[in-house]
């Protein structure tokens, strides 16, 4: 294999503290070099690539998102989830488990692990479920998924509503040191809403998920997590007190870890009424902006910004939720909740960057080496530039301005609530283990 | 007959207003948050001579010959459903009517195919009642016919907002300074979200009366950030119908008691049932309105209802001239 010279680049890798104008050599795959431009070590055979004005970090870790295979595979395969996870940046996803059937077995993780190697082109980490079939009655057999290789055990968007259930698979996966991953919603709470609870749903006329739907199992968790002694990871946090709660848990030592969302941080429940890109628009019921948990308000966005900063929540997570279009084209109350997020996740967080809500470092950390530390390292240190570690790299343009056109996606799943906004940040190229797995045009 | 050509070549009755056309700007009629007050006197006024139609031996103009109303009702409607049928029927339109809950929405065709069909079946408006907030939204999106909305979720119902308007004019000469109360379920109600556009927007002082339950969480920062005008909410009926013009009582759907919102009917009618004794509390001439059906003895008692100071049925009656007039004034529009 050649070696590969990425030369002239900023080198962003927080998990060693590196960001300066440096070179990075790529040797068998793995990290080799990083050091001034032009030092490199000689090396017969070297390609390089020029990234004068690039950003060149650690490959993104997704902790969340769903590939849909198998089961739906005309909403998305791993196929062309991962293909889109590369376009994005990606270079490891996990993915969720409400497939058909679902992860709850290992005949199907092997499944999923089996398309992955043969189709997909980054890694993929399966999660597990908690419960059988999802169905929040009887534990799955960890152990066995466990060793099958899942990252976390989740029910997804049908959460656990029993107490005692979640409560014994803390207990009965401690061992095992892989969190449980709650998607937080008292399912009675949101009694089939279709958005933030708030002044919009009334508008609208739309039935409202109130924000205290997340937080009571946000505080629920936790303080099971506190008996058990349990990790626990919260998915996409949504609104400012489930920060707050998660903040409080960290600060008394409590195993939680969080992750948040591209778009709960840059969209607010006012999209639903459209993108307002053109003066005097029509009001929508925008379908592409129904997601769970949904949209929420600009002082939940503050406050989630605020715990990414102060370490409150770990990770970026895209929760990819790719839908046919049949799916969207329909009335608000009867389509599918989701956003095709990877391939707008980097640059729609540019924008907090471009607007000095965030800084670079902070956004790449949250993307690479912190969700690569809830993952742990049975499958190699990832999220990191380290020399010998496997070279999952990302090489982004941060001033790059372009528009979001769906139809240009490389996922299957079209609904994006971003379409045709400009957006400033692109992806140029992603590399898995040096190999170039997807390079802009 | 005599008729007189508008602007828009569409044939209107002699008494039609002069200079209309020019405050028009709608090609749909979606909800009342999008109306100016000048096109909701214009509604009015227009209505005013859809009325004197209405009073003739031969109840027919010419106006809409040769267009199809196309009624797409995804909900069991009865007064809205004739009413938008009789109006189009009176302007000379054809009219297709199609219960979508009988029809190929039962063998799972979208909505979106269903409408598609409906405009290559050459439907120039298409007035439609749909369960779900929003439906209508997506239909102009989807078509080229002009769609009025009949009705859609918890959202919006114009027509009726308009009629209640109408009405309320009628009796009271006026609209600004009002005081209307509007006593329910305001958390379902279609009826009471177009109405606080429609009344505010004429300058009426409108309170929302309902028990908690029934009141949307976000009703008061909806009213902060639409920057919506003279609107109060009493949780007691007592305060929302001392010295009130007018007294809208909404329906109370039977499923709400079961589904937790209230503890009994009991308790509700105990609350917030207008009763003789109540009704005291409004002014002396205040009218009494429901956009109906009623549950005689639960929102309101039976005399009242059928009292002197109801227009509930003439509300119905109204409703008629009003949805001859939308029907006219988009029949023009589309010419524009």
């Amino acid at each position: 294999m050649a070696a590969l010279l990425i030369s002239g680049g900023r080198v962003l890798d927080p998990s060693q503290g590196i960001d300066k104008v440096a070179d990075l050599l790529i040797v068998k795959g793995k990290i080799a070099w990083i050091g001034e431009k032009g030092k490199a070590p000689s090396h017969s055979d070297l390609k390089t690539i020029n990234a004068t004005g690039l950003v060149v970090c650690p490959g993104f870790i997704d902790l969340h998102c769903h590939l849909r295979e198998p089961g739906f595979e005309d909403k998305e395969t791993i196929s062309t989830g991962t293909k889109a996870a590369a376009k994005g940046g990606f270079t490891t996803v996990c993915c969720m488990p409400n497939t058909t059937p679902p992860l709850d077995s290992r005949a199907s993780i092997d499944y999923v692990k089996k398309i992955a190697e043969a189709e997909g082109v980054v890694q993929v980490l399966p999660i597990g479920c908690i419960t059988k079939a999802r169905h929040g009655k009887e534990l799955t057999e960890m152990n066995e998924l466990a060793a099958a290789g899942v990252i976390g055990f989740s029910d997804d968007g049908d959460p656990v509503a029993s107490s005692r259930i979640i409560s014994l698979a803390m207990d009965y996966s401690r061992a095992l040191n892989i969190p449980i991953i709650d998607h937080c919603e008292d399912k009675e709470l949101s009694d089939g809403g279709f958005m933030n609870d708030g002044w919009v749903s009334t508008r609208l006329g739309l039935k409202g998920i109130p924000k205290a739907a997340e937080e009571v199992v946000v505080a629920r968790d936790l303080l099971l997590s506190q008996m058990t002694g349990s990790k626990l990871h919260i998915a996409h946090v949504s609104t400012a007190d489930s920060v707050e709660l998660i903040r409080r848990a960290k600060e008394k030592g409590i195993a939680v870890t969080a992750e948040v969302t591209p778009h709960h941080l840059t969209l607010t429940e006012e999209r639903v009424m459209g993108s307002r890109l053109e003066k005097n628009q029509q009001l929508m019921y925008d379908t592409n902006a129904k997601v769970n948990p949904p949209l929420r308000t600009k002082e939940d966005i503050d406050a989630l910004v605020q715990g990414l900063r102060d370490g409150t929540i770990d990770a970026i997570a895209t929760d990819h939720a790719p839908h046919i279009v049949a799916d969207k084209m329909c009335e608000f109350g009867l389509a599918a909740f989701g956003i095709s997020g990877l391939e707008t996740a980097l640059a729609s967080l540019m924008g907090l960057v471009h607007n000095r809500q965030l800084d670079l470092k902070t956004i790449i950390s949250r993307l690479t080496v912190e969700p690569g530390k809830i993952i742990g390292t049975r499958y190699g240190q990832l999220g990191t530039l380290k020399l010998g570690c496997r070279a999952d790299v990302c090489l982004f343009d941060p001033n790059k301005e372009w528009v979001v056109d769906s139809r240009e996606f490389a996922s299957k799943g079209k609904n994006t609530p971003y379409d045709g906004y400009h957006l400033k940040g692109k992806v140029k190229m992603t590399l898995v283990a040096g190999q170039v797995v997807f390079k802009a045009e | 007959m005599r008729t007189i050509e508008s602007r828009s070549g569409i044939a209107a009755p002699d008494t039609f207003p002069p200079s209309s056309t020019a405050v028009w700007q709608h090609s749909h009629i979606l909800d009342l948050d999008d109306f100016t007050r000048e096109e909701i006197n214009l509604v009015l006024e227009i209505a005013d001579a859809m009325a004197e139609v209405l009073t003739r031996e031969v109840k027919k103009v010419p106006t809409l010959r040769g267009k199809t109303v196309v009624t797409l009702f995804y909900e069991p409607s009865t007064r809205t459903r004739a009413s938008f049928e009789l109006a189009a029927k009176n302007l000379s339109a054809d009219t297709v009517s199609i219960d979508a809950s009988k029809s190929s929405v039962v063998k799972g065709e979208s909505l979106i195919d269903s409408l598609r069909t409906i405009q290559a079946l050459g439907a120039d408006i298409i007035v439609m009642r749909h369960s779900q907030s929003g439906a209508p939204y997506l239909a102009v999106q989807e078509v080229n016919s002009s769609v009025i909305n009949a009705g859609d979720g918890w959202h919006a119902h114009p027509s009726q907002a308009l009629l209640d308007l109408y009405t309320i004019r009628h009796h009271l000469g006026r609209t600004d300074n009002l005081k209307i109360a509007i006593i329910g379920d305001i958390m379902h109600s279609r009826v009471a979200r177009s109405n606080i556009w429609g009344m505010t927007t004429m300058g009426a002082n409108v309170v929302l009366c309902s028990p908690a339950t029934l009141l949307p969480r976000g009703l008061n920062s909806f009213i902060e950030n639409c920057q919506l005008q003279n609107i109060s909410i009493e949780n007691k009926i007592e305060p929302a119908l001392e010295n009130a013009d007018v007294v809208m009582l909404l329906r109370l759907q039977m499923e709400r008691q079961q589904s937790g919102l209230l503890p009994s009917l009991r308790e509700y009618i105990q609350q917030y049932q207008l009763t003789t004794e109540r009704l005291s509390l409004a002014k002396p001439k205040a009218l009494v309105m429901h956009p109906g059906p009623i549950n005689e003895g639960i929102e309101v008692s039976l005399e009242v209802a059928h009292g002197a100071q109801s227009v509930i049925e003439e509300q119905v009656s109204n409703g008629v001239a009003i949805r001859m007039a939308l029907l006219y004034l988009i029949a023009g529009g589309k010419n524009k």
